[in-house]
């Protein structure tokens, strides 16, 4: 997500279009950006570091966003 | 001297950015993204253009190609780097230059004959200009809004270290209206606005950007 002090043009935009559409009460939007990573084998603690460093090096610009790293398993039955 | 121009695929200024090389009285050496080694060049600019479609966040995939691995080094010994527009978005993806460039507040692609001051005409890049010096010369950027924490604006100023700003109007909500930056030692400049379509009467917005390519050969002889 872009960090709360920088502008974020896009989520202004979208929070300018929301009432056109009659839709009420939203007092901001901010936009971000969402990865999905297949891991191979375990999730374990290296591998979440290693992903920490992904988002960190190149997923992420730290100057300007934020970001959080969380671990959904695969649901069983489901398509892949 | 010889300069180097990098190709990224998506650059689309780098022909521009060579001639405006060769005008400023130097030789423009091409070089391309995949390169493991800059040819002996002594200078390099990172052109404009759309690297990679702009995908991920502008620059964030050029910083990592090869080419970028040398300049980074080269530039930390104090070869000269010039980032215009793209090559500044990648500059600052780099950590070469602090801050970062967003999309525009008003989220339309801009595209003007745009006034700057320079504002310090010491760095490797500006030298031929007078400080204080009023250029106009192309802006054309849809993510040019310069940002940064309040410490490093400040140090930024502090240090000397905004090397132009925009007059007049501010195009893209870059903060403290800065139109480019230089690093510590004033080797690598970043400019959003772009000084290689102001070279030739013929076209453009006349012949303010050419200081940008005259600055090194008066820095060398000085």
């Amino acid at each position: 997500m872009p960090k709360p002090e920088i502008l974020d043009p896009q989520g202004k935009a979208v929070l300018g279009a929301l009432p056109r559409l009659g839709f009420q009460g939203v007092t901001d939007v901010r936009q971000g950006k969402r990865f999905e990573l297949e891991i191979a084998g375990e999730i374990t603690e290296a591998v979440l570091a290693e992903v920490e460093q992904m988002a960190e090096t190149l997923l992420s610009n730290p100057v300007i966003e934020n970001f959080t790293v969380r671990v959904e398993q695969p649901v069983a039955g489901a398509d892949r | 001297m010889k300069i180097g121009v990098v190709t990224f695929p998506g650059s689309l200024d780098e022909v521009d950015a060579q001639r405006a090389v060769t005008l400023g009285g130097h030789t423009a050496v091409p070089l391309w993204h995949g390169d493991h080694d800059l040819r002996g060049v002594d200078a390099v600019v990172l052109p404009g253009g759309f690297s990679y479609g702009d995908y991920l966040r502008c620059g964030a995939i050029s910083r990592f190609s090869p080419v970028m691995a040398e300049v980074v080094d080269a530039a930390g010994r104090g070869m000269p780097v010039l980032g215009i527009c793209n090559g500044f978005q990648i500059l600052c993806e780099s950590h070469l230059l602090p801050g970062a460039l967003i999309r525009n507040d008003h989220r339309k692609f801009v595209c003007r004959d745009q006034r700057l001051r320079i504002e310090n005409a010491s760095t490797a890049w500006t030298s031929s200009y007078d400080e204080g010096a009023e250029i106009t010369i192309v802006l054309k950027n849809g993510e040019g809004g310069f940002v940064a924490d309040v410490d490093t604006l400040d140090r930024l100023e502090g240090e000397g270290r905004v090397v132009a700003r925009y007059l007049d109007v501010n195009p893209n909500g870059s903060l403290r209206d800065i139109a480019g930056i230089s690093n510590e030692r004033g080797n690598v400049v970043g400019l959003m606005p772009h000084p290689e379509h102001a070279v030739e009467d013929l076209t453009g917005a006349g012949t303010d950007g050419l200081g940008f390519f005259t600055s090194l050969v008066e820095q060398a002889f000085a």
